[in-house]
């Protein structure tokens, strides 16, 4: 499945993109990387029809996104946030199976399929064992699993994760990329990543895309878009780049003010 | 860990049934207990149509209607907390702390002072009054609360205060004007008022209610799915802001009715479903009907004791579910003392 996009302006929210023109392949796993305020949560929001681009296309598979309804978008997309509210009440599998809503929106109860795909997604992840608990008792790090198991559970072509390891610890950060490299090699699955952590994005992703001030830097493999020119001017401070002792995947250097 | 299963029509529908035997052993026992002592085999006697006189018309004429008008606006009080709750994704919210109840009784002196009355077409002009009135009250207090795409608990209640508080003083104010002999006929009322309720009224009183909860009940599911946020529900595929609109229409058409025809009657809807959400977890396809229900026991149970315990004088039954609802209504605020959200 391909998925290209080609906005102008997004109309609503405080922010602009412009000129935004790229292609993301099947079973790819794409990253967009940037400051802050380049532009990268708005794209999640443009992805994910919470927000509607005043100018070009945005196409999935080769539909336009504006054509298709929310229910038939979110059984193609599915966004991992972050994190869920704080004080959420409800259960790891209620949370889960939250994410078959958009397969059968007319329905009041789950069905015994949902109950089993919910299982299957939870299984996959492996918080099969926490499918009792409450979310708000779960680290960080299974809450994300959680939230990454909703977003399975609504058999998506497309994942979004938007800032995946914001909040979480180191090992957790190392379980999440071998959870997305298992999906995307294993499952065939399409993954767009937003992330602010440069490391994480140059390991996992085929393809980067590096946005500033809402337009498009550079797009590449990691090789060709972590240079240190190019970042340099994006980020506005100096690095180093280097390559990954083992993965041998371009890694950053932060060069710090000496006082 | 273990924790409690996941909704399922088997599982609900079991809940309904036990509670739905509890209402009905509480109702029938509702009609035993009064002022006017009517021996139980007399009621017996006038429910299997053998006996007539007065016994009849306390039994059928005033006490049944009351029971089943204690019932609707339990059920109706109730689920309007639900939600509000659900849409302010906190349990504090409940008709009258949100100042819609004063909304919609404000709505219906004002039609009574305009002369509308109590027969079948008035009674639907009334509740329409209150639904204004609940409408009005609901929309200021979101306007006033709202910050940045949420609603948080302290703008929330304080809004909520201030628009009660506001609509009160209008009702004074208007009484006063109009006709200062029956403010102590309208305090009264305010205080909640199951007396003699004509069956044409009743039965309109049924069918609004019957929408109210149509509207609400239908999209429990979607509504589960608003815990999240609007944009994560949007995510899933559910058009947030419609369905917002549409509970609060309902639960705003849900107090309504329940003002025009018994009263402005605080708290039950926040102790019902917080007690519901305690045993048997938030979700809505299992709260809102059991709210209905329990939320109806509830208010039947308040109503025969506020009739019997001073007996034979006659407690409002805003009074008894106060003295309940202040203490409970403390425990919730404090027992979120550690939620950084507040």
């Amino acid at each position: 499945m391909a998925f290209s996009y080609a906005p102008r302006e997004p109309g609503a929210g405080a922010f602009t993109i412009r000129d935004l023109s790229f292609d993301v392949g099947a079973g790819e796993t794409f990253g967009v990387i940037g400051p802050n305020a380049s532009g990268k949560t708005t794209l999640v929001r443009l992805l994910s029809k919470v927000l509607e681009p005043s100018g070009g296309r945005i196409r999935l598979g080769g539909r336009d996104v504006t054509r298709l309804s929310r229910a038939e978008l979110a059984r193609l997309v599915a966004v991992v946030p972050q994190d869920v509210p704080r004080g959420f009440p409800y259960t790891v599998e209620e949370l889960v199976l939250m994410g078959r809503f958009p397969r059968a929106p007319r329905r009041f109860f789950e069905s015994k399929e949902d109950r089993t795909a919910a299982r299957g997604a939870m299984e996959a992840v492996g918080v099969l064992e926490l499918r009792g608990a409450l979310l708000d008792r779960l680290s960080g790090g299974e809450r994300q699993r959680v939230m990454l198991a909703r977003a399975l559970a609504q058999e998506p072509r497309l994942l979004v994760l938007d800032e995946p390891t914001a909040h979480l610890d180191l090992r957790y950060q190392a379980e999440c990329a071998g959870l997305l490299r298992r999906l995307g090699r294993e499952a065939g699955l399409t993954i767009v990543l937003v992330s602010h952590d440069l490391g994480f994005a140059s390991e996992l992703c085929d393809r980067l895309l590096l946005m500033s001030g809402g337009v498009a830097v550079r797009l590449g493999p990691p090789e060709t878009v972590m240079d240190e020119a190019v970042l340099e001017s994006a980020y506005g401070c100096r690095v180093i780049v280097d390559k990954h002792p083992i993965s041998r995947r371009p890694t950053i250097h932060l060069i710090y003010p000496t006082a | 860990m273990s924790g409690r299963s996941t909704t399922s029509s088997g599982r609900l529908a079991i809940v309904l049934i036990g509670l739905g035997l509890a209402v009905a052993v509480v109702a029938v026992g509702a009609l035993f207990l009064g002022s006017a002592r009517v021996p139980p085999a007399d009621v017996l006697a006038v429910l299997t149509g053998r006996v007539k006189g007065v016994d009849q018309v306390v039994v059928l004429s005033l006490r049944l209607p009351r029971i089943l008008a204690a019932l609707l606006a339990g059920g109706a009080l109730a689920v309007a907390g639900a939600g509000f709750q659900a849409l302010a994704r906190n349990p504090l919210a409940e008709p009258s702390v949100l100042g819609v109840s004063s909304g919609a009784a404000f709505g219906v002196i004002l039609a009574q002072v305009f002369g509308l009355g109590s027969s079948l077409v008035e009674a639907v002009g009334l509740a329409a009054c209150a639904f204004a009135g609940a409408l009005v009250a609901g929309t200021a207090v979101y306007l006033i609360a709202s910050r940045g795409g949420g609603l948080p608990v302290h703008t929330l209640l304080l809004a909520g205060v201030i628009v009660s508080l506001f609509f009160s003083s209008a009702i004074t104010v208007l009484i006063s004007v109009v006709d200062f002999g029956r403010l102590g006929g309208v305090v009264h009322w305010l205080l909640g008022n199951l007396g003699p309720i004509a069956p044409g009224s009743l039965a309109v009183f049924a069918v609004v209610a019957a929408v109210g909860f149509w509207l609400v009940l239908a999209p429990a599911r979607r509504l589960n799915l608003l815990a999240l946020g609007e944009e994560r529900a949007q995510q899933l595929g559910i058009d947030a802001e419609r369905l917002k609109r549409r509970i609060f229409a309902g639960a705003a058409l849900l107090t309504s009715a329940a003002v025009a025809f018994v009263g402005p009657i605080g708290f039950v809807g926040l102790i019902v479903p917080q007690i519901i959400r305690m045993v048997l977890g938030p979700d809505n396809r299992v709260l809102i009907p059991t709210a209905m229900l329990g939320g109806g026991a509830f208010l039947l149970l308040a109503d025969t004791l506020a009739r019997n315990v001073i007996a034979p004088a006659e407690l409002s039954v805003g009074v008894i579910t106060a003295f309940c609802g202040a203490p409970f209504f403390i425990y919730l605020l404090r027992s979120r003392a550690g939620d950084p959200r507040l």
